[in-house]
């Protein structure tokens, strides 16, 4: 399958609001059900241990027209959870028998109440990660929410995994990161071979497919780039930070690349690689799932950053990490999460030399004219004057 | 309207006294060399902290007692200019702005450097980057406490042992490092025993709310009185001297047949009574209260008067448990509570508190508390039939709070009230 035929399947899959693959998937597997999860980090493992189907909830975006969604939400309240509640009251995720809500903000907290009240027969759980460094304590407490959370999951699907079940999930989606690292790692020698915009799309399909298919389409894309090789740009290169959550329009991640920067790292769907080493499988695979959790997981604004220094570095690791040039903020509208770390991490990268720009968008943006011009003056900047 | 008493009640002189003291304390701490440990309202475990010797200081009382004193608004925009989003808790912005500005209290003393960062998150997300922001200010140690969400609408016997686990191995030795000092349970408890006699006080002064005409004002009020206990004298002889002294004035008022004392006078003729959901707005607070006041609109119950722990429902500390009941103390404040839990809280206090409706002030500075609010009015107009206001401003960013907007909506709330009222005895 060639480049483009793999980023338009991946497009189809990113514009049907109606989650059509969901339904035939469920469709094709009679007695199946799909539990949905919002951003930023569910242990998804759990989910496709028990036979459900996980589906990232990543909001409508720019595709759905806003009409109950607002009635839920104060103008001062960023743009994600009423898109969500749009797809939910308009019926595209009737399809969904489950819905996790992780601890990434109080109004993703909060959101998990209203689907409490909204839907009563579907099965609804907050997920409280650990946000204390200390691994004796942290592992137990976060072993012991997986382990509450599997047996909910169990009774919904009916089927109760067994350890090597669990076992296989867990190596299924080590494959999967491990496949996503890959691809970053290319992005990151080659980014003319893999634009962000195919990168992005590549993932947003993968939140709406079986992990084994996302698995076949990254490698189907990986064999399609050393096939038909693009030919580089005289582009800066840059890091996005601050999208971990409500994800940007994907014009504005086209507009960022066409102004003259290559995005060789972002945090995009954050969630999908939220533990940076494999799951050990060797022993009890929610102890280690729990481990993982507590010992690897990556450094961003949702989980507490118990390092005094950690908020000063943490862009400077990721701009040397990625060889990058400078950073572009690019945070939601209103994202409590990104905008107040984004003092600190910017007086961290200014204290370092590293060129930064910031904006704000909304899943929604439609107009990305002042984008363009910001992105493309820094980008000339850095090529004018140097980056980090 | 009864004419306006300039007399000051003994309470409100205590309470007056107590707060001078104890910013004195704090601006004399590098030479007395008492430890200071900052930490937040909902979660605050301030036995533990005054077990160590150590003086508390709460940020959100800072930033509130800033915003009535009209500081707020230069100290938000000095943390703007220093890169601080305007979209973010205007709270966080007022205290990184009063740092910057010198640290000086809102009672004009100097405020002292923290000795650690308390960091109880407790229903409250941006208490997590409050205090990594602070740490970056202040280059202190910082010790998390997580405190689990009621999700399910409980707190869940692993949840408990977990907040208790990491009291015993994480919080409590990080308070002997910061204050040099061991840990002593005993004296804990005691701090604990007088927590609960105010608790009782506290809840009998709230619940007074009953009578008719209410005694007080459950919200405006009851922000006076909920103070000191939500912030650094729970525990400690002089708050359970302030709450004896409340409650008797309270019980005075409530034999006198008296209404509460607000800022256009006592309000004894109670044509409405109102339960309010959401924290104040601070900048115009006496404009804001007078509002309701003037038009004989009293609260009777209120959710921000549990934003520090919810009493009525029959917690009280137990010195038997200490570091148990800590846990289920920070585990049962109010924005710790599911959204379910919040929408029943507010139809039981409109059922016992007989009340003709309800008001949401929602802020935009706080998304712990405004998210799904407008879909808490829903719930809470169809499950107890009575008809809710929605109006919007913000805690302490003077920009927010549209007087004549807000006036309007409440006017015009309160006719429909009346409407009702005309239609349910025609």
């Amino acid at each position: 399958m060639g480049r483009e035929s793999i980023i338009r399947a991946a497009r189809e899959i990113y514009d049907d609001l109606d989650f059509q693959r969901v339904r035939d998937w469920l469709s094709q597997k009679p007695g199946t059900k799909a539990v949905g999860y919002l951003p930023v980090y569910a242990p998804r493992e759990l989910i496709h241990a028990c036979g459900l189907l996980p589906v990232g909830i990543h909001g409508g975006g720019d595709r759905v027209e806003i009409i109950k969604g607002d009635a839920f939400y104060q103008s001062y309240i960023c743009h994600l959870p009423r898109s969500v509640v749009e797809l939910g009251q308009s019926g595209r995720l009737d399809m969904l028998s489950g819905m996790l809500f992780p601890s990434t903000c109080d109004v993703i907290r909060n959101l998990s109440g209203m689907w409490k009240m909204l839907y009563p027969d579907q099965y609804v759980r907050y997920i409280d990660v650990p946000q204390i460094a200390t691994p004796e304590i942290a592992i137990p407490f976060w072993e012991g929410e997986l382990r509450h959370l599997l047996n909910d999951l169990a009774k919904l699907s009916g089927h109760h995994p067994s350890e090597d079940e669990l076992r296989a999930s867990l190596g299924l989606y080590n494959e999967v990161r491990a496949a996503l690292r890959e691809l970053y790692e290319l992005r990151r020698t080659r980014p003319w071979d893999v634009p962000t915009e195919e990168l992005y799309l590549l993932m947003r399909a993968g939140e709406s497919i079986p992990p084994e298919d996302f698995l076949a389409m990254i490698q189907s894309y990986f064999r399609a780039i050393d096939d038909e090789p693009n030919r580089p740009r005289d582009n800066s290169r840059v890091i996005v930070v601050g999208s971990f959550c409500e994800q940007p329009p994907l014009g504005l991640i086209k507009t960022i690349e066409r102004a003259g920067c290559y995005v060789v790292d972002d945090d995009f769907l954050i969630g999908n690689r939220f533990l940076t080493e494999d799951v050990e499988l060797s022993g009890d695979p929610l102890s280690c799932l729990a481990e993982s959790f507590v010992r690897d997981a990556v450094a961003t604004s949702v989980i507490y950053e118990a390092d005094p220094h950690g908020k000063r570095s943490e862009i400077k690791d990721k701009v040397d990490a990625a060889g990058a040039d400078g950073v572009i903020f690019a945070a939601a509208s209103f994202c409590d999460p990104a905008l107040l770390d984004r003092p600190m991490l910017r007086t961290g990268a200014e204290a370092h030399d590293i060129p930064c720009i910031a904006f704000k968008f909304s899943e929604n943006s439609g107009q990305f004219q002042q984008f363009r011009e910001q992105a493309g003056t820094f980008s000339d900047s850095i090529k004018l004057w140097g980056g980090a | 309207m009864a004419e306006t008493s300039a007399a000051k009640d003994r309470s409100m002189i205590l309470q007056k006294q107590m707060i001078a003291n104890h910013y004195r304390q704090l601006e004399n701490a590098p030479e007395t060399g008492d430890p200071v440990v900052y930490t937040f309202v909902p979660g605050n475990m301030n036995e533990l902290v005054r077990s160590f010797g150590a003086l508390p200081v709460l940020p959100e009382i800072n930033a509130l007692q800033s915003g009535m004193r009209q500081k707020s608004g230069d100290y938000i925009a000095e943390a703007e200019r220093a890169g601080h989003s305007e979209d973010v808790c205007t709270y966080v912005k007022c205290d990184i702005g009063m740092i910057k500005a010198g640290n000086i209290s809102p009672t004009g003393t100097r405020l002292p450097k923290p000795d650690l960062l308390l960091l109880s998150y407790t229903g409250c997300y941006t208490f997590m980057k409050w205090f990594e922001l602070l740490r970056e200010e202040y280059d202190c140690p910082t010790v998390f406490f997580h405190v689990p969400y009621q999700g399910d609408g409980t707190i869940e016997a692993e949840h408990r042992d977990y907040m208790m686990r990491q009291l015993r191995e994480e919080v409590i030795p990080a308070l002997e490092k910061a204050t040099g000092r061991r840990y002593d349970e005993d004296r804990l408890r005691e701090y604990l025993t007088l927590s609960a006699q105010a608790e009782d006080d506290l809840v009998a002064v709230l619940q007074s709310a009953k009578n008719r005409p209410s005694p007080i004002d459950a919200y405006f009020g009851a922000v006076y009185y909920v103070g000191p206990i939500f912030s650094s004298f729970r525990g400690t002889p002089e708050g359970v001297e302030y709450y004896r002294a409340l409650r008797e004035e309270v019980e005075a008022r409530v034999a006198a047949g008296q209404g509460p004392m607000t800022p256009v006078g006592q309000l004894d003729d109670e044509k409405y009574r109102l339960v309010v959901e959401g924290p104040p707005n601070w900048t115009s607070f006496r404009e804001f209260w007078s509002m309701f006041a003037s038009e004989g609109a009293n609260v009777v119950a209120s959710t921000y008067t549990k934003v520090g722990g919810t009493y009525d429902f029959g917690f009280r500390h137990d010195p038997e448990d200490p570091l148990g009941t800590l846990a289920d103390y920070c585990g049962g404040c109010y924005t710790n509570i599911n959204l379910p839990g919040r929408v029943d809280m507010l139809v039981d206090y409109i059922r016992e508190y007989e009340a003709d409706g309800f008001v949401i002030n929602s802020v935009k500075s706080c998304n712990s508390f405004s998210a799904g609010q407008l879909m808490m009015l829903r719930e809470v107009e169809k499950r107890a039939g009575v008809p809710g206001a929605f109006i919007e401003s913000d805690l302490v960013d003077p920009r927010y709070f549209s007087a004549a907007n807000i006036k309007n909506r409440l006017e015009s709330y309160l006719q429909m009230i009346d409407a009702r009222r005309m239609g349910a005895s025609a």
